[in-house]
């Protein structure tokens, strides 16, 4: 299998904000500015690539039927990690992120993928679909991120680009975020039938 | 008589102010995938009502006589979560077997629940928020009948948008967002209400 196929197929054709519409909380939830967005993504990344892997190493040894929970028990241990090493060397992410690092263990986009794509591939693939997925939904993240960062604060990554004043509070806020995914989901549509 | 209030004053800040779906952004998923017809929408609302009050009950009691008693609050995601589906497939068979009415009507949501990251968004903010057992309970009681209101708010409105004609592009969950948005606009109005009633009840 091609492994550059398997990642350009988690950014476009089976992208999880725009296309498979999987977790939606984080994506809604943490993008109120493109950085924190940015970095929602990574972290989601760093545990979809770890799970992928070590779900498709074990993959053999687990028992059909406790098939799930012994993912959940991996999943949920990887976002431990995650979590303490965010706490400890990035302080300000998790101040901006909070609640949504130890949710990544109920975000669809990880088992799912384990069920899908790490149950029924071999280690190395896993991986590069990992990278694929995750960098699919990075980038989604941070392109909403921005659109709002954009409309609602006049700046981009924090750098400034029209006056504050101009900006759309609205967006920053809780209703920004359906309207701004529901246009980009739209635009998204309106391009794959192009 | 202050505790009184303040319970209050809690599951009215979980119902209209913090509401769990519009402005936490907690359990998105059942909010557009359920939402097609009303009666589903209000089965769902009130499945994960009844979980979120039997998770908070049971995940308070871990985390403080288990988890603090050790020392080994890191451990807290693991354990929640696993003590989450293990709940959510004990009221299943509970049900099953005292209450096959209430089976047949929430049977197909339950699990579903389990993926739900309102209910371990719930058993951690518990926690982080620092509640007693009683305010934990009011917590999630509010925080599902918030949730169960957005709900069937949410799927009125869509089973009125399924006879409308929408542009070929917005078909499905864009338009769908757009009304979600349309009606957290309508929540911000709550906004500041929790404040004016703490001014109002002396707090």
């Amino acid at each position: 299998m091609n492994y550059f196929k398997i990642i350009v197929n988690g950014i476009v054709k089976e992208n999880p904000t725009f296309v498979l519409l999987l977790g939606m909380c984080p994506t809604l939830g943490t993008t109120s500015s493109a950085l924190n967005g940015m970095m929602m993504g990574l972290a989601t990344m760093c545990v979809l690539i770890v799970s992928n892997f070590l779900i498709s190493c074990v993959k053999k040894l687990v028992p059909d039927m406790v098939r799930i929970p012994s993912y959940i028990v991996i999943i949920a241990s990887l976002v431990t990690i995650l979590q303490m090493c965010i706490k400890a060397y990035a302080p300000d992410i998790d101040k901006s992120l909070g609640l949504f690092i130890p949710l990544i263990v109920v975000n669809c986009i990880i088992l799912g993928r384990a069920e899908s794509f790490a149950a029924k591939n071999n280690p190395i693939a896993s991986i590069f679909d990992g990278i694929g997925i995750g960098l699919g939904f990075t980038l989604g993240l941070t392109v909403l991120g921005s659109v709002r960062e954009i409309l609602g604060t006049g700046s981009i990554f924090g750098v400034n680009i029209y006056s504050e004043n101009y900006g759309m509070l609205l967006f920053v806020l809780a209703p920004g975020a359906f309207l701004a995914l529901g246009y980009l989901i739209a635009i998204f549509n309106k391009l794959k039938k192009a | 008589m202050d505790y009184v209030l303040n319970l209050i004053l809690i599951i009215i800040t979980a119902i209209f102010v913090n509401n769990v779906v519009l402005a936490q952004f907690l359990g998105i998923c059942p909010f557009l995938g359920v939402s097609k017809k009303v009666d589903t929408a209000s089965g769902m609302g009130m499945a994960v009502t009844a979980v979120l009050l039997v998770a908070t009950i049971v995940t308070f009691c871990i985390q403080k006589y288990v988890l603090e008693a050790f020392g080994l609050e890191y451990l807290q995601t693991i354990a929640f979560i696993l003590v989450i589906a293990a709940l959510v497939q004990m009221i299943e068979i509970f049900l099953k077997k005292t209450m096959p009415a209430l089976y047949q009507a929430l049977g197909v949501f339950l699990p579903l629940i389990t993926t739900n990251c309102c209910i371990l968004g719930v058993a951690i903010l518990v926690i982080q928020k620092d509640y007693d057992l009683l305010e934990g309970v009011i917590y999630a009681v509010g925080t599902g009948i918030g949730f169960l209101l957005a709900m069937v708010l949410f799927a009125g409105l869509r089973e009125q948008l399924a006879m409308s004609r929408v542009p070929k592009a917005f078909e499905g969950t864009p338009i769908a967002l757009v009304t979600a948005s349309l009606l957290a606009m309508a929540f911000m109005g709550f906004s500041g209400v929790d404040g004016g009633l703490k001014l109002v009840f002396g707090l």
